[in-house]
């Protein structure tokens, strides 16, 4: 912490519980499902009593005191207060920190953009570090001329695009199949981010190399220490996909490909190869591992769904959540976000009451296809328990399931894609909790 | 510099963006004679919201983008290193169970377990028949796995974990040899080469089938889903804290891989 930044402000003897992001955090906590003061006092910004607010009498330091120079961090952080806004870890999940998961906080965060720091990560080997001038993208197999591209040839080349697009991992809420588990959106949800790309569709690469008619698929392969390979289909590959070097604006993170990484918009986060080093076009699929023993969908009757690309509608409730608790009676904000890997989310129906009755939420911000879409439903809330969920509906007439109507239909060992609606238990006391309903 | 239509969107956007925040900006200039939006127009706003973009493609007449180099024989043999479930992409050699078993525990076994029953939370590479419609199943190469190709390819990829790349064509044909000796997929003196390779077949090859959730799942596009009254009286039937394995408490296995 720098000299110049102030610590919080000492709060008078009986002055109000504050509303500050930092005292909900702190009282939050990690998916702790701590109690929270509501009721009593009320919530309004003056007391009733006719003493000032120590917040405004005397003026605060803030105020009467120079503040940080201008270049303080030259990069920049969020503030102080907000420390606890970070990416957080189950690590009983997996067998090693290199190949895990870090999970987007998404009860703490608005809009449709996720922050680069916050974006959730999944490694298979570890983070590559590679140095941009040693990168290399290779196109070879099926094609008229096998290329090589530098990192600058792919920013010198014409046709650049920007494009909102969200990434899930195939097993975000995997966690979730056999009951709820994790007491959190960040860990329920937390394997999906939004970001605007910047790149060169990958169709303009693939034509300076002259795709052969019989090619089908393309092998996307990074350069990290997974050597992560998938199989994407051709026409997929000519439709959509980016070759991407940002992410909102500046270069990738290095925990998200740097310098490069494909982009393969509304399909699984797997096939998003990262590090991005060879394009290989093919006849078929190459069957790798994570095509067929991972990201292959186990069913009831012991046969598996492969090629499972498209991510289903889906969206979650992301306050009140676990981790962002309801504190007061009276006006409430309920936020949350949805997505389909399909198209636009068109339509969010919200319910309090477990999904007996459903009011439809106001959409607001972009809604773009394959971007996350924020919705709201402001409501007031009497201290009654409230059992919150959403309900997602995409341009194509899906309706996101149930989890029950998903189970009735894959089983519970499917691991992968699973959509169906989440439900929240807020009691009375605003504490909320990760629960099934029935 | 931009085209005016593409200044008129930009500002469009941006108006978008900075209506929410409550800031009014000035109407964007119009673009001289052009009242109604033209279909160039029309498309660029369409790219806008995330539409594909045939049009950032270079036009069909365009000369070739002079970007880029061919790449050398030898450049793509040392990355083109992924085998096909047919065979292709397997390099010449051989490895026989007895040498993969030794191969195995001193580079594998200490993830694995000494038998592919796996330690930790590391993945079970053997056993497991039987157990796919399970409460549990156990996923091996042998219960579940479709081709044989994945492991050769898998293992000389990106195995053994933190030393990848670093077991010869020879030694990865001997460890999957031992890998389908203890799925009782080939006897104890099998050696397995280039040729033999696409011979082997997994047990459960057949029971994997193409995404078809679009019939499968057909029921979840309804048109008009119940907003009133859609159930009888709602219980809560199960709860997360109960279970206890939020992150912080007790740490039971997970099941993500």
């Amino acid at each position: 912490m720098s000299e110049t930044s102030l610590p919080p402000t000492e709060r008078a003897p009986g002055a109000q519980p504050s509303l500050s992001r930092r005292s909900f955090l702190n009282l939050a906590g990690v998916g702790a499902g701590a109690a929270v003061a509501v009721g009593g006092r009320s919530a309004l910004a003056a007391p009733a009593t006719g003493e000032p607010d120590p917040n405004i009498v005397p003026v605060p330091e803030w105020t009467k005191t120079l503040g940080a120079p201008v270049n303080e961090n030259p990069y920049g952080k969020p503030s102080v207060f907000e420390k606890d806004v970070v990416r957080r870890e189950v690590t009983w999940l997996t067998a090693s920190s290199q190949s895990s998961v870090s999970f987007t906080p998404l009860y703490a965060l608005d809009s449709v953009i996720t922050p680069n720091g916050l974006c959730f990560v999944r490694h298979h080997g570890g983070q590559a570090e590679i140095d941009p001038d040693k990168y290399r993208l290779m196109i070879h197999g099926m094609v008229d001329k096998p290329l090589v591209f530098t990192l600058e040839d792919i920013k010198r080349m014409p046709g650049r695009v920007n494009r909102a697009y969200f990434l899930e991992c195939a097993a975000n809420s995997g966690m979730e199949w056999r009951g709820a588990q994790l007491n959190g959106c960040q860990f329920t949800h937390g394997m999906i981010h939004n970001l605007f790309y910047t790149g060169v569709p990958l169709k303009t690469l693939l034509d300076m190399a002259g795709v052969n008619p019989k090619g089908k698929w393309v092998l996307a392969e990074g350069a990290d220490a997974a050597v992560m390979t998938r199989s994407i289909p051709l026409e997929k590959a000519m439709n959509d996909c980016l070759v991407a070097f940002a992410m909102n604006g500046e270069a990738l993170r290095p925990e998200q490909g740097y310098p490069v990484r494909l982009v393969v918009p509304g399909w699984e986060g797997n096939m998003w190869v990262k590090w991005l080093r060879r394009l290989k076009v093919g006849d078929q699929p190459w069957q790798q591992r994570e095509e067929t023993s991972k990201y292959t969908d186990l069913l009831a009757d012991g046969r598996s769904r492969r090629f499972t690309f498209v991510m289903d509608a889906k969206s979650v409730v992301t306050s009140p959540s676990p981790q962002a608790p309801l504190k007061r009676k009276g006006p409430n904000v309920l936020s949350g976000i949805a997505w389909s890997g399909r198209g636009t989310i068109t339509r969010v129906d919200v319910s309090l009451d477990g999904g007996r009755n459903w009011t439809t939420a106001r959409l607001d911000g972009p809604a773009m296809p394959m971007s996350m879409t924020r919705f709201y439903l402001d409501f007031d809330w009497a201290g009654q328990e409230l059992m919150v969920q959403s309900r997602a509906m995409d341009d194509t007439g899906y309706v996101q399931p149930t989890k029950q109507e998903l189970r009735a239909v894959r089983g519970t060992n499917s691991i992968y894609h699973n959509n169906g609606i989440q439900t929240w238990l807020v009691r009375s006391n605003g504490e909320t909790e990760n629960v099934e309903v029935g | 510099m931009l085209k005016s239509a593409e200044k008129i969107l930009a500002a469009a956007v941006l108006a978008g963006v900075l209506a929410a925040t409550g800031i009014a900006i000035a109407d964007p200039q119009p673009a001289p004679g052009k009242a109604v939006a033209a279909k160039g127009e029309t498309d660029k706003a369409r790219q806008a919201v995330n539409v594909p973009a045939p049009a950032a493609a270079p036009a069909p007449a365009a000369k070739p983008i002079a970007l880029g180099r061919p790449a050398l024989a030898e450049e793509i043999t040392a990355w083109n290193t992924d085998v096909r479930a047919d065979g292709e992409g397997l390099p010449p050699g051989k490895g026989s169970v007895k040498e993969g078993e030794e191969l195995f525990l001193q580079n594998c076994a200490q993830c694995h377990g000494e038998f592919g029953e796996g330690a930790g939370r590391w993945p079970v590479l053997a056993g497991g028949r039987g157990t796919l419609k399970s409460e549990r199943p156990e996923k091996t190469i042998g219960s579940f796995w479709p081709y044989a190709s994945t492991v050769y390819d898998y293992v000389h990829r990106a195995m053994p974990f933190g030393s990848n790349m670093t077991l010869s064509a020879d030694q990865t044909y001997a460890i999957v040899a031992y890998l389908l000796n203890l799925n009782d997929l080939v006897p104890e003196d099998y050696v397995l080469s280039k040729d033999n390779f696409p011979k082997v077949d997994l047990p459960n090859e057949a029971n994997f089938f193409d995404d078809d959730r679009e019939t499968s799942e057909k029921a979840f596009w309804k048109k008009d889903p119940c907003m009133k009254e859609c159930s009888g009286e709602v219980h809560v039937t199960a709860r997360a804290q109960i279970l206890n394995v939020t992150p912080d408490g007790e740490a039971p296995k997970g099941n993500l891989e």
